[in-house]
């Protein structure tokens, strides 16, 4: 018997059936004679026992008269009954929300920040080098990318090579003609399947990586070098020395779909963001543009939505952050050396941070709030920062010469860098796959136990 | 000299809401503080039924628990109050996970003809004092709060009250299938009050 369920007291059901009051007084005299096994009867409800012992008989025995309508009139007017007898009242003011316990505050975000951060043991040495003869010592080009399917493209002097880093095998994807090279930039497409190439000559080639076969080859949009490139979907996105932007729609036959006029000199930094709504360019102007999609149109060049003009050098590291959709991080060359942070909305420039040498590329962490930078002359090195407290967490040092590309595994746990020193180099900053998986698991985990011994 | 010895031991219908509504009050903080509703450091020991209780010195829930038993007293000396429920509820979801009954028998005879009874303050005491004891003592058996809770007082009231301003109509925050334990009951020949707990079956334990 629920205590809720039945709001009666066996005084107020007296007053409604008055032929039981005298039983009533009799036991109520009676409850004084304990019995030795059930101390206390007052818990019980004789009323509601009797009744359903005897009411619930008659059904039995007359089932004729019991249809289904009657039984819910029956049930309903119990229930009418019920409801009669009492009212239910709180207060309008509910008594103040605890502040939050301690359990739930100490417990849960510092735990989640103590415990996670020093146990992630950051590699102060790259977990893995390859050589990487020939790579063309150039900081305005991007020679290394790493694709969905798990398979890193680096462009070595005239030659794409792949290394596919699920089984450590290299082949080569293609060596350009010597007067069309070398190759200036490679990008794979989202699937993971196609790869961009751009080249010397101004051309831009589309490859099939699975038949290492070329599908085509974007001319006349460019009038130099192609030495940045970015996908959006079906769009390839080309920068140029000549300072032009090209929107290529891939599939069909006139492919440029849309100009973005507004460097001066060479484009050496292009990133679309994750909703693939707004385009960051970067460069050698020292010129930071956002450009929209939403004033895009085929007739005339897009005008920018904002530029930036607060670095001092060239600006190729550009990247988009995983967890805030508006926010980027840019990175200036040698006589500017600062990571800048824009909100991209406005326009207005959050933070920047001088790092002390030139930053040749960025990268965030897509599992925590912390970005990687990669320097030039003095260190060479890697620099991995809290965000938004921009709290030097590691520097990581390996590379004798300026580290010109980074590039993310697609599990996000992997950094891989190229430089000048001619070598490739893995570092696992952002935690291994085993370790990074658990954690945000880890925490659900407990209370779900508790959920259970509920 | 006899005459004095009946007359200390008469309790009134006002004397017995009061007794009644403070009990709860006392009841109400000692849930809070044993179940842990809110931190231990907001409460203060005081002497109350011959055992150390506690109170909370928070502004909020002291002037929320004030006018609830002032109100409870109200309605008891007028016998329309049929039960006192504490409910307490996750904060997250709103969940019921626990939820303390008191129902009260009112003696009819000395609402409607204005008698008194009689049972002597220490013998009431006594009663009182080993529901107190089994609040306290009954965080051995009630399962682990172990998230943010808050709590709510419903009061059963008979149909004829007029709702006061400050009261709202509600539902009775009932739980699916509970685990219920029954713990003593105090009776001042006026009022008789019995106390039930009952809490979210633990199914946990039949795996």
């Amino acid at each position: 018997m629920d205590a809720g369920s039945w709001s009666q007291s066996s005084s107020s059901k007296a007053k409604s059936r008055s032929p039981l009051q005298d039983r009533l007084i009799r036991r109520k005299n009676s409850r004084e004679n304990l019995d030795r096994f059930i101390p206390n009867r007052s818990a019980m409800d004789f009323d509601f026992a009797h009744y359903m012992l005897t009411e619930g008989r008659k059904g039995k025995e007359n089932p004729l008269v019991s249809s289904p309508s009657r039984e819910a009139y029956q049930k309903q007017l119990a229930e009418a009954l019920n409801m009669n007898r009492t009212r239910i009242l709180a207060f309008k003011n509910k008594p103040p929300t605890p502040v939050e316990l301690i359990p739930d505050h100490i417990l849960n975000p510092p735990l989640h920040t103590k415990s996670t951060k020093p146990k992630r043991h950051i590699p102060q040495s790259s977990e893995r080098t390859l050589d990487a003869p020939d790579i063309v010592d150039d900081f305005y080009l991007n020679l290394l990318d790493w694709g969905s399917s798990n398979v890193i493209s680096i462009a070595l002097g005239n030659t794409v090579y792949l290394w596919n880093a699920s089984d450590s095998s290299t082949s080569e994807l293609v060596t350009v003609d010597e007067g069309d090279g070398p190759v200036t930039s490679v990008s794979w497409a989202p699937d993971g399947r196609h790869i961009a190439i751009g080249l010397n000559n101004s051309h831009v080639q589309l490859w099939d990586s699975t038949s290492n076969r070329l599908l085509r080859t974007l001319k006349g949009g460019h009038r130099g070098r192609v030495g940045s490139l970015a996908w959006n979907n079906h769009i390839l996105t080309t920068g140029g020395l000549d300072g032009r932007i090209i929107n290529n729609d891939v599939r069909i036959r006139s492919n440029i779909v849309e100009t973005y006029r507004g460097h001066q000199q060479e484009v050496c930094g292009l990133k679309w963001s994750s909703s693939g709504q707004q385009l960051a360019s970067g460069g050698n102007d020292n010129l930071v543009h956002i450009w929209d999609n939403s004033m895009a149109s085929s007739s005339s060049p897009t005008h920018w939505l904002h530029r930036l003009e607060d670095h001092i050098a060239a600006v190729k590291a550009l990247a988009w952050c995983p967890f805030q959709g508006n926010l980027i991080a840019t990175g200036g060359g040698g006589s500017d050396q600062c990571i800048k942070f824009w909100n991209t909305h406005t326009g207005a420039c959050i933070n920047s941070v001088n790092t002390g040498s030139q930053v040749c590329a960025l990268l965030w962490n897509k599992n925590e709030r912390e970005l990687l930078s990669s320097h030039g002359f003095t260190q060479n090195q890697l620099i991995l920062w809290k965000y938004p407290s921009m709290v030097k967490m590691a520097e990581l040092t390996g590379h004798s010469s300026r580290v010109l590309h980074m590039t993310q595994s697609p599990d996000g746990c992997t950094a891989a860098s190229a430089a000048a020193d001619e070598t490739l180099r893995f570092w696992n900053v952002f935690g291994t796959p085993e370790l990074s998986k658990p954690k945000p698991r880890a925490n659900p985990e407990p209370f779900a136990h508790i959920n259970r011994i509920r | 000299m006899a005459a004095r010895t009946v007359a200390k031991d008469i309790i009134t219908l006002r004397g017995s809401a009061a007794i009644v509504s403070e009990f709860f009050g006392y009841a109400a903080n000692s849930i809070l503080y044993n179940r842990g509703v809110y931190p231990e450091e907001s409460f203060a020991k005081v002497k109350k039924y011959g055992l150390p209780m506690l109170l909370t010195q928070d502004e909020g829930v002291k002037s929320f628990i004030a006018d609830l038993t002032a109100q409870l007293s109200q309605w008891l000396e007028a016998g329309k109050l049929q039960r006192i429920v504490l409910v307490i509820m996750s904060k997250a979801t709103g969940e019921v996970l626990e939820r303390w009954n008191f129902s009260i028998e009112t003696d009819s005879e000395v609402v409607e003809k204005g008698v008194s009874r009689e049972k002597s303050d220490k013998e009431i005491m006594r009663e009182i004092q080993a529901i107190m004891r089994q609040i306290a003592s009954s965080i051995t058996y009630l399962p682990c709060l172990d998230e943010t809770c808050v709590f709510d007082v419903l009061a059963y009231t008979d149909k004829d009250v007029a709702v006061p301003f400050t009261w709202v109509e509600s539902d009775p925050k009932l739980i699916a299938n509970p685990q219920m334990v029954k713990l003593h009951s105090f009776d001042t020949k006026i009022h008789k009050v019995d106390t039930l707990v009952s809490y979210k079956n633990d199914e946990w334990e039949e795996q």
